[in-house]
């Protein structure tokens, strides 16, 4: 089967800057792909790229085998994405903020589809009470429930657990990886936590100063690379991206 | 084009009217206290004797036209701001909301809140003071078309400006009408004006009104309003069609620079 999401020779310069550096990469359905790097590397960069919210200086995004430059509304409809830093309109009720989100992406039986999310992420409770009154767990299901809204066959999630607490870390990737294996979406997954990418993953991509390190399987790679654990490949990639481009 | 799209833009600001109350007095606040304060001056104007014609039919009257073209330029500008204030250009323009769609969205705020914040002026004005816009007859119809479109152009414009500015702009947008005013010729015929601001009422839609308001309550003369009608419509169309083009512009160098996704540090 053809792969949902695919990044040929992706590039992003601001002035003299190349935030992202010639990457390319793909996702098949039902895959989980974790996008791991420091700070700085270009994971973000490229998240923006993919949802259309930046424009690349090189490079194509192909998603469902259609240019994403020239049918950017059109593919859309099949993508969704959930991101620490954009949260719901905090002055808007839960379910008034899925109801607009719904009617951005056609989505059909829109009200039985709210209930059936409320009721899945369990925010019934908080139906009307203003997102920006919600926790940051009850935010980061809200933000998730919207993300499936489309049922979209591409799930972009940029950091979806940070700073939450391991309860709620977990409902959320475990809703995620239900979620992938039920529909066959394939999901690109950024995070900070190991663990996480370790349990939810099953190839992972290296990024450091815009460019692809290493790509593999999470539960391998360290032993592959004299690393004890993910962790430590991670660190050892931070501080010494010159070594493992020669890799 | 999608309605539902434009909808869903739209239905959001009216779920923030709904919300909170100080969004609804903030509409219809300055405009009330704008008709109550110039119709008590007007009377007291109009007390003194030797006046040949009711200064309320034209300062009044031009009180609410003005008010009206403010509110579509607010009304516009307001619900643009308040997606850079919840920060929500990233869930919007990630999702398949076209440009195009965003900025009709708009538009049909502003045409709501200016329809509901003229119908309280007329309301306040024939309640307070007895008067009635409707005097102009059918003209009514094209000068509120030109005022209408000449906000929207007003309103995108402002917002174009602090989509590509960035929101400590934002304060653009407020003082503009006042501005134009100077120039427009609302409150006093364009001949009062140096010859050299002449030129700026010549290129502004709204002056054509103004103008044309006054000929046919004071002196009921017709002669170059259809003239007068025809150039501020073009003038109207094409400063719409100017800043809807620079908005789609600006949007397009946000998209290429990375705003969009950093917007509220700018």
């Amino acid at each position: 089967m053809d792969e949902t999401l695919k990044v040929t020779g992706l590039v992003k310069e601001y002035d003299s800057f190349r935030a992202v550096d010639n990457i390319t990469f793909a996702v098949k359905p039902g895959e989980i792909v974790g996008l791991l790097g420091p700070n700085g590397a270009g994971k973000t960069t490229t998240i923006n790229m993919i949802l259309g919210i930046l424009e690349p200086t090189g490079g194509s995004i192909e998603i469902l085998s259609r240019n994403l430059k020239e049918q950017h509304s059109e593919i859309v409809k099949q993508t969704n994405f959930a991101a620490v830093y954009a949260q719901m309109p905090g002055n808007l009720s839960v379910y008034q903020n899925l109801y607009i989100f719904g009617l951005l992406y056609h989505v059909r039986n829109l009200k039985e589809k709210i209930q059936s999310l409320l009721h899945d992420f369990d925010l019934e409770a908080f139906a009307n009470t203003k997102t920006g009154l919600l926790s940051s767990g009850e935010q980061s299901r809200l933000n998730l429930a919207k993300a499936l809204i489309n049922e979209p066959a591409l799930l972009l999630l940029d950091e979806p657990t940070a700073s939450l607490d391991p309860s709620v870390a977990n409902f959320i990737r475990e809703k995620i990886k239900e979620w992938a294996i039920k529909t066959k979406a394939a999901v690109l997954w950024t995070s900070h936590n190991m663990y996480e990418i370790q349990s939810v993953c099953e190839k992972v991509l290296f990024l450091s100063h815009g460019r692809i390190l290493l790509a593999g399987n999470p539960r391998t790679m360290p032993a592959e690379y004299g690393k004890k654990d993910l962790e430590e490949l991670f660190i050892s990639i931070a501080r010494e991206p010159l070594f493992f481009e020669d890799v | 084009m999608s309605l539902s799209r434009i909808y869903a833009v739209f239905i959001r600001q009216i779920f923030l009217y709904k919300s909170n109350p100080t969004r609804i007095v903030s509409t219809f606040l300055w405009i009330i206290i704008d008709v109550i304060l110039w119709g008590f001056i007007t009377k007291y104007i109009g007390s003194f004797g030797g006046a040949t014609f009711s200064f309320a039919n034209i300062i009044l009257g031009a009180i609410i036209l003005w008010g009206f073209m403010t509110r579509i330029e607010h009304g516009l500008m307001m619900a643009f701001l308040e997606d850079i204030w919840s920060r929500n250009f990233i869930n919007y323009f990630a999702s398949p909301l076209k440009i195009g769609e965003y900025l009709a969205g708009l538009v049909t705020t502003s045409i709501t809140t200016g329809i509901c914040g003229f119908g309280v002026m007329l309301l306040i004005a024939g309640l307070a003071f007895g008067y009635s816009i409707f005097k102009l007859g059918l003209f009514l119809l094209p000068f509120l078309l030109i005022l209408f479109i000449f906000g929207m152009a007003m309103g995108i414009f402002v917002s174009a400006l602090v989509f590509r500015l960035g929101p400590a702009a934002e304060w653009i947008g407020w003082p503009i009408p006042m501005v134009l005013s100077v120039f427009a010729g609302v409150f006093y015929p364009i001949s009062t004006l140096p010859k050299f601001l002449q030129y700026f009422s010549k290129v502004i839609p709204a002056s054509y009104v103004f103008e044309s308001m006054r000929a046919i309550l004071a002196d009921g003369l017709l002669s170059n309003l259809t003239m007068n009608l025809i150039i501020s419509f073009g003038l109207s169309f094409t400063y719409l069609l100017l800043t809807y083009f620079y908005f789609i512009r600006v949007y397009h160098y946000n998209l290429k620079h990375g705003t969009i996704a950093r917007f509220n540090i700018e």
